[in-house]
């Protein structure tokens, strides 16, 4: 018994680990069909936000807080995805909509350009960086208004933001000369998150060891769940997500602010990435290269469950988690003693963490051969697909 | 040296604003301007090829440095003299961007193009197997730093990292007479922890220990509660864990480890052979504390050279920094070529690397002395992570020659590698 339990417990502790990675993910990805490579990388700007969060609250006045810092991380790396996923969206997304290999595309990239971000960044090039935007931006206001009716605006506008990077560029080097400004804030080696104590013991019930760790984002999960579905089944904004997902020129017509849903559809999603950000940093590393360890995982989760679902990506990530364990740990052995030799040496063979992975994604793809659409297909007329 | 620096500061503000603010062509090559010192007669070029980007320039960064400033130390005291003459070491860099036919593909630039004396670089196996032919094919010569499995010997390459025999077989003994019988082993799925836990299997037989489980994790997993179950399963009373997982995974084995109960503390004896000071840093002193690694070289080694070498390190590249034995292999190799190209009396790369065999150098770790098989004595340690992240030097063996076939492997018993033997088979042969 003691060993269902224990494969029970476990299955639900990847399982969840998966479910929060993907959840927001399912947002995104499930209802406004942007395929965002970025989604890891939004995960690791919640990483790092619990490490500045830990780092703040170590010593100084608040270290009375310190025990419960990680709580305190997780409203701020929701803001701080979220925002940054805002801005992915106003800047990139919305001008891609309906062009999902573009969107795909230019997501890969800003995966990547948030990646060197957190390597790089350090007072000075922060300092510049800022400058290079704030000056881009406002280039048209410092110009006279005549220039930008010329036959060569367009070049303008481009010289505008050379000019701004170049003396974005200026600064940093500029203020990188001093020592104290050019140490970067992260680097790129991975950076030291430390649970505290009392997320770091585990809990003895029924012969099964229960890590607290676990049981935390197994909560966090569960918390994070009920309050998506709320959101998205009983709130004004989540009943308006709904009616642009299943028809957005319906909706439009009706008077639903269709590019305002878009935006709050992709800050909620992204915020709840970086909510999966401070939960991973309990189990691994925190680094530049957080983000690729989990973007597959993810993706795979929502498509097994179904573009669109939630119920859909609940079902396939305890089903993926319950059957990697399983298949991983060897424990189909424990469970039935009794089983036939030649069973026996194929579920020996596998149980491997490598070959788990190898086999549960094959299970996937042939589950995928057979149902295309995943576990629980969208119903009804889709007029974007 | 200087210049140098500021101008990667700048190209990697560069690099980052570019991306960023979408302004091309703005960037000024900042070359030149190297000034020509008076006080040497002439110049030799090196080569220095690590990855500096990707996934494992974390790890090569440190190794690159360590060289370069032994590179900065030797041109100090006057470079190398050769012929009377006094030439100064000059680096060519180039980046193996973590990508193994990267390696290969630099490798030859550097041969080629730039016409290097001797290449050091490297750090995965897989990227020294990559670079392997091209220095075989063209005959020229690489050093390579880093701890690996052995089961090598190359003409073209010398190795002053550890072979098994200096690193892993003395761990496992004193495992196996301290700790415990039972081992489980545990591995990043790729070709040092197979070719590593091979040896180790091999060498429990031999030895008395009994295997109890092997678990391989793919590169970047952080998912172990299989692995974790396993262990739980077949050590539940405690028992000795070998890990020879790689880079992040680490992190995620010792944090999920630890809340599983599975510690020190608990009786359970944890062996690493990839994590040295820096790791240390990374994953966090809090879940290593009380775990053993076994290296040649540890910063807390209480000797007037190793302390020289941390201090020299850290006024060069900030206090914060650690010394660690791949660094330390990285420095001493550096010196192994400058003194073997003066016993050379030569920067060729075939008269540097007869020369060499029998060359000696004051390492950080003590002396060491290259040997025919073209690999260094090792001094061999045992330490126990500490609270403050530093090591406890608990077990020091002495001086250990290497052995480049492993003799615990049947396919390799009997057999060695002698370069100074004038046969076709030197590389290999039966003894």
């Amino acid at each position: 018994m003691t060993a269902l339990y224990d494969t029970l417990f476990n299955g639900l502790a990847i399982g969840s680990v998966l479910m929060l990675a993907a959840l927001g993910l399912a947002v995104v990805f499930g209802l406004m069909g942007v395929i965002n490579m970025a989604h890891g990388e939004l995960m690791m700007l919640g990483a790092y936000t619990t490490f500045v969060v830990q780092n703040l609250l170590k010593n100084g006045p608040l270290s009375g807080l310190f025990p419960i810092y990680l709580l305190i991380a997780i409203p701020i790396a929701f803001l701080v995805s979220g925002l940054a996923g805002l801005l992915l969206e106003k800047t990139v997304i919305r001008r891609l909509y309906g062009r999902p290999l573009e969107t795909l595309l230019a997501t890969w990239g800003v995966s990547l350009i948030l990646q060197q971000f957190v390597r790089s960044v350090s007072t000075a090039f922060f300092a510049g960086l800022l400058l290079a935007v704030l000056l881009g931006l406002l280039a048209p206001r410092l110009t006279p208004q005549i220039w930008w009716q010329k036959r060569w605006a367009p070049l303008l506008g481009v010289g505008g933001w050379v000019l701004a990077g170049a003396l974005g560029i200026g600064l940093a080097s500029a203020l990188g000369s001093v020592r104290a400004l050019d140490q970067p804030w992260f680097s790129a080696r991975n950076i030291d998150v430390t649970a505290p104590q009392w997320l770091r013991g585990s809990i003895d019930l029924a012969g099964v060891t229960m890590p607290t760790g676990r049981l935390f984002i197994i909560a966090l999960t569960a918390i994070a769940l009920v309050a998506v579905n709320w959101f998205l089944q009983k709130s004004v904004w989540g009943i308006r997500i709904r009616a642009v997902t299943q028809n957005r020129p319906m909706s439009s017509c009706l008077g639903i602010p269709t590019q305002k849903v878009d935006a709050l559809t992709f800050l909620v999603g992204s915020g709840l990435a970086g909510v999966a950000g401070v939960a991973v940093t309990l189990l691994g590393s925190v680094g530049p290269n957080l983000g690729g360890n989990y973007i597959v995982d993810c993706f795979m989760v929502v498509v097994l469950g179904g573009v669109g679902k939630l119920l859909g990506t609940v079902v396939a990530a305890l089903g993926i988690g319950i059957l990697s364990y399983v298949l991983g740990s060897g424990s189909l052995l424990l469970l039935w003693p009794t089983m036939p030799a030649g069973l026996n040496e194929t579920i020996t063979f596998f149980a491997t963490t490598s070959m788990a992975k190898v086999l549960v994604f094959v299970l996937i793809v042939v589950f995928l051969q057979f149902r295309p659409a995943g576990l629980f297909p969208q119903k009804g007329r889709m007029v974007e697909a | 040296m200087k210049s140098s620096l500021m101008r990667k500061t700048t190209m990697r503000y560069v690099a980052g604003a570019t991306a960023m603010a979408a302004s091309l062509s703005l960037v000024a090559c900042g070359g030149g301007g190297e000034k020509a010192s008076g006080d040497f007669d002439g110049e030799v070029k090196v080569g220095i090829l690590h990855s500096r980007s990707g996934t494992m320039a974390i790890s090569e960064n440190t190794v690159a440095e360590a060289e370069l400033m032994a590179i900065e130390e030797i041109n100090a005291k006057g470079g190398i003299t050769i012929e009377g003459k006094k030439l100064k070491i000059v680096p060519v860099e180039e980046d193996g961007a973590s990508d193994w036919p990267t390696f290969a593909e630099k490798a030859k630039k550097l041969i080629d193009q730039d016409q290097v004396a001797v290449v050091f670089g490297g750090w995965t196996s897989a990227s020294r197997k990559a670079m392997l032919p091209v220095f075989e094919a063209k005959d020229h010569f690489l050093f390579y730093p880093i701890q690996y499995e052995g089961q090598e010997c190359s003409k073209n390459i010398f190795y002053s990292g550890a072979t098994p025999n200096q690193q892993a077989e003395p761990a496992v003994s004193w495992l196996l007479k301290n700790k415990g019988k039972d081992f489980f082993l545990v591995g990043s799925d790729y070709v040092y922890p197979r070719t590593a836990n091979t040896i180790m299997k091999e060498q429990l037989k031999a030895e008395g220990g009994n295997l109890v489980g092997e678990d391989y994790l793919p590169l970047g997993n952080t998912e172990v509660a299989p692995i974790i179950a396993k262990i739980k399963q077949a050590l539940p009373k405690g028992g000795v864990i070998v890990n020879t997982l790689n880079g992040d995974s680490n992190v995620a084995f010792f944090k999920q480890m630890q809340a599983a109960g599975i510690t020190p503390a608990n009786g359970y004896a944890i062996m690493s052979f990839s994590i040295a000071e820096e790791e240390v840093a990374a994953i966090g002193p809090e879940y290593l504390e009380g775990t053993y690694a076994a290296w040649n070289f540890f910063q807390s080694l209480d000797t007037p050279a190793s302390k020289e070498f941390t201090k020299n390190f850290k006024a060069k590249y900030g206090e914060n920094r650690v010394t660690n034995d791949p660094a330390e292999s990285a420095y001493n190799m550096i010196y192994l070529w400058a003194a073997g190209a003066e016993k050379a009396n030569s920067v060729d790369n075939s008269a540097v690397r007869k020369a060499l065999i029998g060359v000696t150098f004051d390492a950080p770790q003590g002396k060491i002395e290259v040997q025919p098989n073209h690999h260094t004595t090792e001094l061999v340690m045992i330490g126990e992570v500490q609270k403050d992240g530093m090591f406890k030097i608990i077990e020091n063996q002495g001086v250990v020659k290497p052995i480049a076939w492993n003799q615990f492997v049947p396919e390799t018993k009997g057999y060695t590698c002698d370069w100074t033997q004038d046969r076709p088979d030197a590389g290999k042969f039966k003894m």
